[in-house]
């Protein structure tokens, strides 16, 4: 009995630093978010007072919100389900014995390993107009010239094929480990049996991937959401906020008009939004994924 | 670490306890100084030596420069690092960021420092143009450091091809497109090869845009920040103008034209005429491989442009010895003869006219004319669009210029949208 409490002990001992990180650093930084949201924002000469859902009413109201959040919603729509194609896509090609086979895993590897930063400055250049990547191979087949960032209907477009690029790589690894975790005798038994490549592919390889796709759907929902670097260099959110997203407007809110309080209320709605999917993620898809 | 170090060690620390006013003659003030870099070249490296210069000159103060980024993650730094009490003891921001770190009580004015004839003098001694955006309130809080103004560069070699004179550039808004006509090229598939002229819309539009409705007669804001004028019909008109020139008459690329590949596309010949800041200078003379001109931007009913770049301001929360060091820096900094070298440097304006008399810039002046275009422009120049809740109100214009460049809303709606919306953030500052 008595070592049965030491070992207890021991347990908790153990998972304190990193208890004590988590409420730090996650746990307290939202619960002090949701209660700055029911105030307004300290001014020097003016401290912050309790004004209930004044902010949230503001949130409503707000069309930079709206826009932001369904131009959220676009790029969501449009990085997750290609990244993810893609990215299987791409493992199943490099998993098989192909020519040059490492160079390929590299290659596709590579955009995630540069910092987003210096990746939306090579980016920039591309879709510059007139001279740039985009516009050299677009003329190359006789297109119009575009102004890829500069216009309202393709600045989003050119933001979110940005993400794609750079994410599409890292789901990438997490698809090769899986493939390779798979016995090798399946696919001996589905050659035996005389199964065609793309069957084998769908009655196989992908169902026992399922896992897999979970992970990465999570880790892409919450990507979308979290992507904000390359906004900075790129558009800044223009034109006309065709590009702002939720995180790169409460960045704006919470640092650039120190409108801390209303910062806090567009953090709470986010949460709430990611505390969303991963709980339809966790509750509802997690169970119908494995592989029975 | 042996017994003699933890011995003296713990002597030393008696030493100061004991004798805090010696310990404390020893130790040199230290002064943190914050600053962003917003056009092409060495910076960083310029701003290096200045220190080292001024502290071999002043050996009881060390200076400790930190490089903080663009002048938004420089303010967002050094905001951050008041509210958490550690500010440092001065910083270079945009000098329309003076009404917002007055707000935040975030700054001392510069006032209690001016105490014998000899400061005063140094006071007078800027471009009456730059203290427009440094004083409110009979008060000053910045001090003019690496300031500019927008100007027109444009390619020799282009305006000879298109059959101009190129030494001759635009003086008038009519001109101006008819140059802009002039010099735009198209293959034969009808694409645009060279565009006539290119005015930069991303990230902060407003700041060239001032040059167009300053030229249309109309000032954006009031002196005290609490007031906008975005739906004037000059402003207006100042917009419907730019629009024009994309959309009407196909001399300026369309849609939103990038601030930082703008002097790429002029060394590229893909532009003939751009407008920039007087920082890039430098950059320009360094990496066009073609003759250039600078000139004062064109006239509409009169001649202007905003004024811009940044100040240098002091911590409230700094001690005031480290007030009084940053302030003696300040001084050392910014007088004549470094203000000249820092201009030629850079391509910045000198910010005093004394500047403009030293030895070395007489000589670079001779030797490079375009370098005192800025200068010359100062007399049409106003001050830049600044108000309480800046980024703000800004924002509000940023996002009107925008949908009208790139035709979402007409020039009157797009303004009328972005004066309301201003009305409503500045209503609590009347």
């Amino acid at each position: 009995m008595n070592a049965r409490a030491t070992a207890t002990v021991h347990g908790w001992l153990l998972l304190l630093p990193a208890m004590a990180c988590l409420a730090l650093f996650t746990h307290w930084p939202a619960v002090a978010s949701l209660i700055e949201s029911f105030y307004s924002t300290p001014k020097a000469r003016r401290p912050a007072r309790f004004v209930g859902l004044d902010n949230y009413e503001q949130l409503l109201a707000d069309p930079i919100f709206w826009k932001a959040m369904s131009n959220n919603l676009w790029f969501a729509l449009g990085t997750i389900p290609t990244s993810i194609a893609l990215a299987l896509l791409m493992a199943v090609w490099v998993n098989d014995k192909i020519v040059g086979r490492t160079w390929v895993r590299m290659a596709f590897f590579t955009p995630t390993i540069l910092p987003m930063i210096a990746v939306a400055n090579i980016w920039l250049f591309f879709f510059t107009p007139q001279y740039g990547l985009l516009e050299q191979v677009v003329g190359a087949f006789g297109g119009r010239s575009t102004n890829w960032l500069g216009s309202q209907d393709t600045a989003l477009t050119a933001i979110t094929i940005v993400a794609i690029w750079k994410e599409a790589g890292f789901f990438m690894i997490f698809y090769l480990a899986a493939l390779q975790a798979l016995p090798p005798s399946l696919s001996e038994a589905a050659a035996i049996e005389g199964a065609s490549r793309w069957t084998y592919f769908r009655r196989i390889q992908f169902p026992l991937l399922m896992p897999t796709t979970l992970f990465v759907l999570i880790n892409a929902v919450i990507n979308a959401f979290r992507m904000v670097d390359h906004i900075f260099v790129m558009t800044r959110g223009g034109p006309d906020n065709a590009t702002t997203l939720l995180l790169f407007y409460i960045y704006q809110v919470g640092f650039s008009f120190w409108d801390t309080a209303y910062a806090a209320t567009l953090t709470c709605v986010l949460l709430a939004l990611l505390a969303l999917v991963a709980f339809v993620q966790y509750g509802f898809l997690e169970r119908r994924t494995h592989y029975r | 670490m042996d017994r003699r170090d933890v011995l003296s060690g713990a002597a030393a620390l008696a030493g100061s306890l004991v004798l805090p006013g010696l310990a404390r003659a020893q130790a040199a003030t230290e002064v943190s100084f914050f600053y962003p870099v917003a056009v092409g070249g060495p910076i960083t490296k310029l701003i290096d030596t200045y220190a080292a210069d001024f502290e071999k000159e002043n050996p009881a103060i060390k200076l400790k420069p930190i490089y903080a980024g663009t002048y938004q993650e420089t303010i967002v730094k050094a905001l951050t690092a008041h509210k958490s009490g550690t500010p440092p003891v001065t910083s270079v921001l945009l000098s329309t960021d003076m009404f917002t770190l007055i707000d935040e009580d975030a700054i001392v004015p510069f006032d209690s420092f001016i105490k014998t004839e000899d400061d005063k003098k140094w006071l007078a001694s800027f471009f009456p143009a730059f203290m427009e955006n440094s004083q409110t309130g009979g008060k000053t809080w910045g001090i003019p450091f690496q300031r500019s103004t927008v100007v027109l560069y444009w390619n020799k070699e282009l305006f000879k091809e298109a059959g101009l004179d190129p030494e001759k550039p635009p003086a008038s808004w009519a001109e101006q497109l008819e140059f802009a006509q002039k010099l735009t090229k198209k293959d034969a598939a009808g694409n645009v090869t060279q565009w006539g002229i290119q005015i930069p819309s991303s990230g902060f539009p407003y700041w060239l845009f001032q040059g167009l409705s300053t030229q249309a007669g109309a000032i954006l804001a009031n002196a005290t920040g609490n007031a906008t004028n975005y739906a004037d019909p000059g402003v207006v008109e100042a917009l419907q103008y730019w629009v024009d020139l994309a959309q009407k008459h196909k001399v300026h690329p369309p849609g939103i034209v990038e601030w930082g590949t703008t002097p790429k596309d002029f060394f590229e010949k893909k532009v003939a005429m751009m407008w920039t800041t007087t920082g890039n200078l430098t950059n320009v003379r360094g990496n066009a491989k073609f003759p250039f001109g600078v000139a004062m931007l064109p006239a509409g009913k009169r001649r202007g442009s905003p004024t811009g770049g940044g100040n240098f301001y002091l911590s409230k929360k700094a001690t005031p010895a480290q007030q009084e060091a940053a302030f003696k820096f300040i001084r050392w900094i910014t007088t004549p003869e470094r203000a000249a070298q820092w201009g030629i440097d850079t391509g910045y304006v000198a910010i005093s006219p004394a500047a403009y008399e030293t030895a070395a810039m007489k000589a670079y002046a001779a030797d490079f004319p375009p370098a005192l275009v800025a200068r010359d422009q100062l007399p049409h120049a106003v001050a830049e669009l600044s108000t309480h809740e800046n980024q703000r109100v800004t924002k509000a214009l940023n996002d009107g210029l925008q949908a009208a460049l790139t035709g979402t809303k007409p020039p009157q709606k797009a303004m009328e949208d972005a004066q309301a919306e201003a009305e409503r953030i500045l209503k609590p500052y009347r």
